[in-house]
């Protein structure tokens, strides 16, 4: 079976002293086809990163069982790419050297990594950049670089958790569309599969074909709703009757979820 | 008359604002304050022993001091000397770093090495290294193999421990990125754990090569025929504070300029982590 299959996962961590453990995950279900774009919302802490590592091979299941294309995933692999909330670019490395990482490791001579590294830079709007340091980069350029060296290792399938969270409105949008236009908004023939982790609504509607809503800790998938807008999209959809009606239907269901997780 | 007056009591806010904790001074500032230390130190020093205060044969006077290195050089080729005391320290901190630093990065990677060499290292490295002195000639006779182990006793231990509590400090989500990249055990160590620790590692070493200069000298005090420590063991037999006093200020020297040749090194070196 092709694309990311989920069955009966759960995760719990062993708590701390002789405090119970935290279940962070119920068992929980998920199929993503081939070159799907799949956001899930959720309040903090209900355990979206938590399935997202899984799925990366950082982290184990409790119990359940996950498997990219037919294979079991159990540990990571280049297959599956992922970019984080945080930055986790290597300050030892140029940008240009970031995006070589992946292609280097894999045994590419310095020519073939250059040229692939100067494929996605051009992609993501990074001309220019090439020789600078990620602490001389804005937040904003440090993702977009994140991505990049993402990219240039071909992966499969995409993890992204948070990837835009710190960034400023402005930028956010603008990486949207960038993240639309590398996943292949017009190339449906070429599209990644991309499991989207945010807490903004417009964010997961955007970019999706399907929105997931976890609920609050232990986290489950809630609802789950195919976004009825067509690609290639620009900003001007948000401006749109479906659009809006996507979002009362999950803004409703979110608030409910963070009054549950603020109340404990 | 009035801008004056305002920019003077600026001024003097502006100094009460220099003792304000944490609050940076101009580089001049820095400088004038660094020199003047030396000044009163030197000038405390000539006055101590120009007036009478203390004895010529306990503490000669700056002068003195200065003529007696002259006089080191000139007569008793204590360029040789110098040359033999750095390259010991440099010998022994070497041999030191080559054995100390894989093991020390080893240990912090893999924590099945570390909690097979952890407890002893951290046992040996609180074993001064002056007190085996004694063993080591038992050992190795007076000879520079007697030197050189000194040092590298003194400072391996040290190393291995600073540098695995460095590589074992790396950044999880660094490490974790270059997973998600394809790396696996070796590359993580090679492309993520070394590069990362590097900088702090090369620290660690400048840091020991300052404590190495202190052993050269004690090994040296004891069955050396040459070597720094050699001369002012020398010149105590013959009661010349002066040269005691020049030698020790050179040793303070040398340890200057290769503490700041160490720096400058590391900034090049390591550019990244200054920006
Ligand atoms: N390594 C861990 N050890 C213990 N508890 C953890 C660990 N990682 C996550 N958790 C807990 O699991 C829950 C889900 O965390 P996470 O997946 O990070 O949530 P989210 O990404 O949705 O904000 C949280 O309550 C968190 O405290
Ligand atoms: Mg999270």
């Amino acid at each position: 079976m092709n694309g990311l299959s989920i069955r009966g996962l759960t995760r719990s961590f062993p708590g701390q002293g002789r405090a119970a453990p935290t279940l962070a995950l119920q068992p929980t279900d998920l199929d993503v086809r081939p070159g799907e774009f799949v956001s899930i919302l959720g309040p903090s802490g209900c355990g979206k990163s938590t399935m997202l590592r899984i799925v990366a091979g950082l982290d184990r299941p409790t119990t359940g069982s996950i498997h990219w294309n037919g294979q079991s995933v159990t540990r990571p692999g280049r297959e599956r790419g992922m970019v984080f909330q945080s930055y986790t670019l290597f300050p030892w490395l140029t940008v240009e050297q970031n995006i070589e990482f992946g292609p280097r490791e894999r045994g590419a001579s310095a020519a073939e990594a250059r040229d692939i590294a100067a494929t996605f830079i051009a992609r993501t709007g990074l001309r220019g950049f090439e020789r600078h340091w990620p602490r001389q980069l804005s937040g904003g350029m440090q993702q977009r670089t994140a991505l990049a060296r993402a990219l240039a290792n071909d992966p499969e399938i995409l993890l992204l958790d948070e990837p835009f969270g710190a960034l400023d409105h402005q930028t956010r949008e603008l990486m949207q569309e960038l993240l639309l236009e590398v996943w292949g908004a017009d190339r449906p023939e070429q599209r990644k599969t991309v499991l989207f982790v945010t807490h903004d609504i417009d964010e997961a509607v955007f970019l999706a074909n399907r929105v997931l809503v976890m609920s609050a800790r232990p986290g489950r998938i809630k609802t789950e709703l195919s976004v009825p807008l067509s690609y290639p999209r620009d900003w001007m959809v948000k401006t749109s009757p479906e659009f809006a009606a996507m979002k009362a239907r999950l803004m409703s269901d979110i608030r409910e979820e963070v009054r549950r997780a603020a109340l404990g | 008359m009035l801008r004056g007056l305002r920019q003077n009591g600026c001024r003097n806010q502006s100094g009460g604002e220099s003792l304000e904790p944490l609050k940076p001074i101009s580089p001049l500032a820095r400088v004038a304050l660094g020199i003047a230390f030396f000044v009163v130190f030197l000038g405390t020093w000539a006055w101590v022993t120009g007036s009478g205060l203390v004895q010529p044969l306990f503490l000669a006077s700056p002068l003195r001091a200065l003529s007696a290195g002259w006089s080191l050089f000139a007569e008793y080729n204590f360029i040789g000397d110098i040359g033999m005391t750095v390259w010991r320290v440099l010998g022994g901190f070497l041999i030191a770093a080559a054995i100390a630093v894989p093991l020390g990065l080893l240990m912090g990677a893999y924590k099945g090495i570390e909690a097979f060499f952890e407890p002893f290292i951290s046992f040996a490295r609180y074993l001064p290294a002056s007190a085996f002195i004694p063993l080591l000639i038992l050992w190795a006779g007076v000879g520079e193999a007697q030197k050189l182990a000194v040092i590298i006793l003194g400072s391996v231990f040290q190393i291995v421990i600073m540098v695995a509590v460095i590589a074992g400090g790396t950044r999880m989500d660094l490490v974790e990125a270059a997973y998600t990249l394809g790396s696996r055990g070796r590359g993580i160590l090679r492309r993520v754990i070394i590069p990362a620790a590097a900088p702090q590692v090369m620290e660690a070493l400048r840091l020991v090569l300052g404590w190495a200069w202190t052993y050269v000298i004690v090994a040296e005090l004891i069955g050396a025929q040459s070597g720094i420590g050699h001369m002012i063991m020398d010149s105590q037999r013959l009661l010349d504070t002066g040269q005691m006093i020049f030698g020790i200020v050179v040793i303070g020297v040398i340890g200057l300029v290769t503490d700041y040749l160490f720096k400058s090194l590391n900034r090049r070196l390591f550019r990244w982590t200054a920006l």
